[in-house]
């Protein structure tokens, strides 16, 4: 077998792109670079019907590349905002978001850290992932696992909406409640484990299960058998190559670090 | 007796900035860096005006009326600058405390604003449940479905306002407006929650310069929304009023760098916000170098 050199933002692209393969006919939205790249090629590679945007309020039949001008590609559909959210009130989309806590509910984070009346950091506000959350489904993306972001006990200030019974009305979950995917530097996870426990799907190669728990505030499912997320083939390093061409996803994760160690 | 309404609503930046009142519950229209009225945004930032409400999908106009010590109260779902996501003047503000907040998820503005449109005292919603949104004293009330399902919801409150502020792209003097940008956002339902609107636009034109038989499909809202019109060319500057002129990145860069410091803050002041239109227009480059700035890449 010949070596393919590739990064691991590239690896992560490939895994995240994962999380819209059989949704079909849906708005799929990712927010920043690798999930964007990775909605992408989703759309090019499994799932052509996903029905994307230029990041503003243009459906485009192609990828905008990031850093692209929309005048460049087809337009095929008009997305304001009004739109968006009867859109995903409906259901009909998958977003894959990047915040900056994530707790063993799944509940996560992109307003306060520390007190919401007087916050030791003030970032974004909820934006719309409280009706995100209950909606659609919605996965996430760290490009730093560790446990300021996995956090022990539950987030600063729950934004997105995850499985804590006491948080809803007779302990019932939303059946719309659903979190494909959460891709990392380090794994693959999802929380598909007992009683909606965080699980390791796949490990990034050269990273143990170990390292994951380590670096994570909660306790994971540890599945008897963990595989290796697969590296990118060829055909998906150039899609990606071409899907950014300026290579902002060399500024995502620390260092740019190859996919294999 | 019904009193006359004037068909001339033209007024100037400063008659509509004395239209306010201290204390009021204000909507300001656009999202983010788009489409702000922040002609009308540097006017009340002069202004002896204080304790204000402010809601708003929020950019540089939250910003700057944070910076300016204006707010007693945000409604927010988010502020953000887009490109340079987090908000300086903002966070500064909020880290120190310095006014109280709603916060609420986008949709859930929305829902307030639509409540408040059609006069009625909430919305229900499933929006929040989950979230810490829910926690907050505004968003207590829940209700139940009358029907068989008897499903609990959250009770959005109407968000009604005092005053809607708005950018349009063209109006006449009667009030008729054009908003060309091609997302409209919330700003017809901001003048509908508002018991006045008031608009400043790119130009003020006659009305069959609108073309509206052509252009009806960027008419935002009735005219009867609308109470008083000012022409404020480059009025959204430095965020977009596109298709006219895009957003002044490097601009809105040198007003994030002014959250550095109180020193830096002054300077900006001094230079971009006690100053008249036209000495602003001069300072941020002049109208062909704002006609010249090209799209934003999103």
């Amino acid at each position: 077998m010949s070596e393919i050199s590739c990064s691991l933002a590239e690896l992560i692209i490939v895994a995240a792109a994962e999380a819209w393969r059989h949704d079909g006919e849906i708005m799929g939205t990712g927010i920043g670079p690798l999930p964007r790249i990775a909605v992408s090629l989703a759309k090019q590679t499994f799932n052509p019907a996903l029905a994307i945007t230029d990041g503003e309020c243009w459906y485009t039949t192609q990828p905008l590349p990031v850093g692209g001008n929309v005048d460049d590609v087809e337009v095929e559909g008009w997305s304001p905002y009004d739109r968006v959210f009867s859109g995903l009130w409906g259901g009909k989309r998958h977003a894959m978001v990047a915040p900056v806590q994530m707790d063993r509910f799944g509940q996560s984070n992109i307003s306060v850290i520390g007190d919401h009346a007087k916050p030791k950091a003030a970032m974004l506000g909820a934006r719309g992932f409280p009706g995100n959350s209950i909606h659609h489904p919605n996965s996430f993306f760290f490009p730093a696992h560790n446990t300021r972001a996995f956090v022990s006990g539950e987030v600063d200030y729950v934004c997105s909406a995850g499985f804590n019974p006491q948080r809803y009305p007779g302990g019932r979950i939303p059946s719309e409640l659903k979190i494909p995917l959460v891709v990392t530097n380090l794994a693959v996870l999802d929380f598909g484990g007992k009683g909606n426990a965080m699980r390791v799907r796949s490990l990034h190669p050269g990273v143990s299960f170990e390292e994951v728990q380590d670096n994570t505030g909660f306790p994971l499912e540890r599945p008897e058998h963990i595989p290796t997320t697969p590296l990118p083939n060829a055909e998906q390093l150039a899609l990606i190559a071409a899907l950014d061409p300026k290579g902002v996803r060399k500024t995502v994760i620390k260092g740019d670090p190859p996919a294999q160690r | 007796m019904v009193q006359a309404t004037k068909l001339d609503k033209r007024m100037t930046i400063d008659e509509i900035v004395g239209k306010l009142r201290d204390g009021m519950t204000i909507g300001i229209g656009g999202w983010a860096t788009r489409r702000k009225p922040m002609a009308l945004i540097r006017a009340i930032a002069r202004s002896s005006l204080k304790d204000l409400t402010i809601v708003s999908y929020g950019g540089p106009d939250v910003g700057i009326l944070a910076a300016a010590g204006k707010i007693k109260k945000l409604v927010f779902a988010f502020v953000s600058l887009d490109h340079y996501p987090l908000e300086p003047h903002f966070r500064n503000a909020r880290q120190a405390g310095a006014f109280s907040v709603l916060e609420l998820d986008e949709g859930l503005m929305h829902w307030g604003l639509r409540a408040a449109a059609m006069r009625l005292p909430f919305l229900p919603t499933r929006v929040g449940f989950g979230t810490d949104i829910v926690n907050q004293p505004e968003l207590s009330k829940r209700v139940e479905s009358p029907f068989e399902d008897g499903e609990e919801f959250v009770a959005m409150p109407a968000l009604k306002l005092d005053v809607a502020l708005l950018h349009v792209h063209r109006a006449d003097q009667r009030g008729n407006v054009l908003t060309l940008s091609p997302d409209p956002f919330f700003d017809e339902l901001f003048s509908r929650a508002a018991d006045a609107t008031y608009v400043t636009a790119e130009q003020v034109v006659p009305t069959a310069a609108l073309d509206m038989r052509n252009n009806f499909r960027y008419n935002l809202v009735e005219r009867a929304m609308i109470n008083g019109v000012a022409e404020a060319r480059f009025g959204a500057h430095p965020t977009s009023a596109a298709p006219d002129y895009h957003l002044d990145l490097k601009h809105l860069k040198l007003y994030a760098d002014s959250a550095a410091s109180a020193e830096a803050w002054a300077a900006y002041r001094q230079t971009f916000l006690d100053v008249d239109d036209a000495a602003y227009l001069a300072a941020a480059g002049g109208p062909d170098a704002i006609l010249a700035l090209s799209k934003p890449i999103y």
